[in-house]
């Protein structure tokens, strides 16, 4: 069964791309068996942007984030239900590979999880996979200064990605991400591993990227989520709290429990 | 002094609620590991009482007779020093005419190579027999009773030190008696066997592994599957060897004998009692274990890494090909090593199936009758003469080297595959 990509409706909601959010949820619910972790979400995702989802440990931040790009469906007994719209398509729409989904939502986790193969098989895997017919040395150079890595392992190319430190690898991560030219990256906790100096670098590397990708984080640090992101959203035991420009939910939180949470009083 | 002080500075913030009892909690922990090291002795000392066994039985003096002296041939017996024409003259001045005749028309003795007149000499000249052997302790430690026992038991027998594996018992087939029996024919079956095992059973079980762990939905009926995977493991061999006599044997005959593929009729008559049956019957046995030992491998791979290549857009199938298996490959290797060095020395399986009891030519392919080296040595030892009992012990000494070796390579192999994912 070939489906004919022209009139696939994933496809064409990439192609045409106009639709007011990069991402939309509308009314989405994850269960674990019988355990709700993400109640009811409905909320979009601003083109271009970086979106922080802050929130309690527990509170299904990433179940919600992994909801985005269907890497829910490798656990099993977890279910999704409502709508996540990428560019109006959904992405639970029965005849959607996720397969495709996550091509074009790409995904960076908190524990950096580079291949183990060399920097630059770790690159090109993603991109090959996916077809890539383009110039090999051109992509691996480009993702990798998209990533702010190129001058670091420039001379490390075909050496093992695990003998990099853990903040360049999860840099080599996200340039991994960035190799399949993707339009939304997810992140989840990316620097909760790293040290200081590495934090602060992938801080300044998300201020260039969001000029290309729609960027959603989730982190545990508020001063993060203030730093670098436009818009937040507060979680709370699955349900979203609150959802605003970042300068406004922390100066001006107008529910009761952000202000808690964002004052240090719980969580 | 130094611990009084160390308990003055720490003894003097406790608020008693802890009782001391540190050196309680040391003293068992030191004889828990008594133990542990008692437990491992003992299983060095089961060990080496085994090799000793063995080493025992297959080294020592034995005490040889023979029908003409061959001192009388040779100055000091030593029949390698004569030129072909003395040998030949040997032969002449020994040999009945008649079997003269039967030898000259096989081959013009003239015409022998130097080899085949020593082997001539040896065995219809001289007639070399053991009358009596003596184990390794024996002949290291007893030597006087020995000579003591061999001078009145067997005045005319000489009595010379032996390895009893050595370079003629390799390279020899078969024989009736002990001293020219040889391990070549049941070592070469053991081999094609064995290659057989592998070239199914590794497959097969990787593949289902692979399907069970990575495919299948964790259903009822996959449960069940994969729950009677791990019985089967635990079935008594023997049963294996039932269920090869019904299937490869028999039900299978035309394919197992060769004659499907147009292959001549084995002249011994294998009648489905072939290698290959052997070889398919051994596989039965380890899929099983190969297809338990994948598994474990294929699910000690990290779900982050599973994760990282779905996270890029990959399909399942090539997670499963780049990621999963190069991750899992030392394990399921060295599983499937494990599993067949223990196939390489089952006895039972193949006894049904219908090992050959005596067989002194080489298999020629696949489709010819077998032997195997723990069929060879179950048979040996089976024998009255004290002789065999010396070469079986020489067949265990060849198969333990031979697992031995399969088993190092299997750790080589290991450790180059983990150095590779380490450093790629
Ligand atoms: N695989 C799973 N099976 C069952 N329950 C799960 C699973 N993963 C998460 N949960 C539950 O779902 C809820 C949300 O988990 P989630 O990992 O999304 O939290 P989180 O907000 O990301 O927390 P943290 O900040 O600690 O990472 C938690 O109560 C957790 O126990
Ligand atoms: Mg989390």
């Amino acid at each position: 069964m070939k489906r004919d990509s022209a009139t696939d409706p994933f496809d064409l909601a990439v192609e045409t791309g106009e639709t007011p959010w990069a991402l939309e949820t509308r009314g989405m619910s994850v269960d674990y068996g019988a355990f709700r972790a993400v109640k009811d979400l409905t909320m979009g995702f601003e083109k271009r942007r970086v979106t922080a989802i802050i929130g309690p440990s527990g509170c299904g931040k990433s179940t919600a984030l992994r909801a985005f790009n269907r890497m829910n469906d490798l656990i099993p007994g977890c279910r999704t239900e409502g709508q996540v719209l990428f560019h109006g398509a959904d992405v639970y729409a029965p005849e959607v590979d996720p397969v495709k989904v996550r091509r074009w939502i790409g995904m960076v986790f908190q524990k950096p999880n580079p291949f183990p193969k060399s920097v630059r098989e770790n690159i090109l895997w993603g991109a090959r996979i996916n077809g890539y017919s383009g110039d090999e040395e051109e992509l691996v150079e480009g993702s990798l200064r998209q990533a702010a890595l190129w001058d670091e392992v420039k001379d490390k190319l075909d050496k093992s990605a695990l003998a990099l430190s853990g903040g360049q690898q999860q840099r080599l991560c996200i340039a991994r991400a960035v190799a399949v030219k993707p339009e939304i990256l997810l992140m989840d906790e990316p620097t909760s591993a790293l040290d200081p100096i590495s934090t602060s670098r992938i801080e300044d590397l998300l201020e260039e990227l969001k000029s290309r990708y729609t960027i959603i984080i989730v982190t545990h640090n508020m001063q993060q989520a203030g730093r670098v992101s436009d818009r937040t959203a507060f979680m709370l035991l699955g349900d979203l709290v609150e959802y605003a420009p970042t300068k406004e939910l922390f100066l001006n939180p107008k529910d009761g429990r952000t202000e808690n949470y964002i004052s240090g009083r719980f969580g | 002094m130094n611990a009084g002080k160390f308990r003055a500075a720490t003894g003097a913030r406790g608020d008693g609620s802890f009782l001391p009892n540190l050196g309680k909690r040391q003293a068992a922990g030191r004889r828990w590991a008594a133990a542990f090291a008692a437990a491992t002795i003992a299983a060095v000392l089961v060990l080496g009482a085994l090799v000793a066994s063995i080493v025992n039985d297959a080294f020592g003096l034995v005490a040889m007779e023979y029908t003409v002296d061959p001192a009388t041939l040779a100055p000091g017996g030593d029949i390698e020093k004569l030129s072909d024409a003395e040998l030949v003259a040997a032969l002449e001045g020994n040999l009945k005419s008649r079997r003269l005749r039967a030898l000259g028309n096989e081959k013009p003795l003239a015409e022998r190579e130097r080899a085949d007149l020593l082997a001539l000499v040896e065995d219809e000249v001289i007639k070399w027999e053991v009358v009596e052997t003596f184990s390794l302790a024996e002949s290291l430690l007893g030597r006087a009773e020995v000579d003591a026992f061999v001078a009145a038991e067997h005045p005319q027998a000489k009595l010379v030190f032996r390895s009893w594996v050595n370079a003629r018992y390799l390279s020899a087939s078969q024989s009736a008696t002990a001293i020219d029996a040889g391990v070549r024919s049941a070592l070469i079956g053991t081999l094609m066997t064995i290659l057989i095992t592998v070239a199914t059973a590794f497959p097969i079980g990787i593949a289902a592994a692979i399907w069970l762990e990575e495919y299948a939905k964790d259903d009822k009926w996959n449960r069940f599957i994969r729950v009677n995977i791990y019985n089967l493991a635990g079935v008594p061999s023997i049963i294996y060897g039932m269920l090869g006599l019904a299937i490869f044997v028999r039900a299978l005959e035309p394919v197992t004998s060769g004659a499907a593929f147009g292959a001549a009729a084995d002249p011994t008559g294998a009648n489905g009692r072939t290698i290959l049956s052997a070889g398919l019957t051994l596989a039965l046995l380890v899929l099983p274990v190969i297809i338990i030992n994948a598994q474990e491998a294929f699910r000690a791979v990290p779900r982050t890494l599973r994760e990282s290549g779905y996270a890029v857009g990959a399909t399942k199938w090539q997670v499963v090909w780049h990621h999963v298996l190069p991750a899992a490959f030392d394990r399921v290797l060295t599983g499937t090593i494990v599993a067949v060095s223990r196939a390489i020395g089952e006895t039972a399986p193949l006894v049904v199936v219908g090992a050959s009891t005596f067989l002194t030519q080489d298999p020629t392919s696949v489709f010819s009758k077998f032997t195997t080296l723990p069929i060879q040595i179950y048979q040996w030892t089976a024998r009255p003469q004290e002789d065999f009992h010396n070469i079986a012990a020489a067949a265990i000494l060849v198969l333990l080297v031979l697992m031995l070796s399969l088993n190092a390579f299997a750790i080589i192999l290991r450790n180059r595959l983990r150095a590779k994912k380490r450093f790629a």
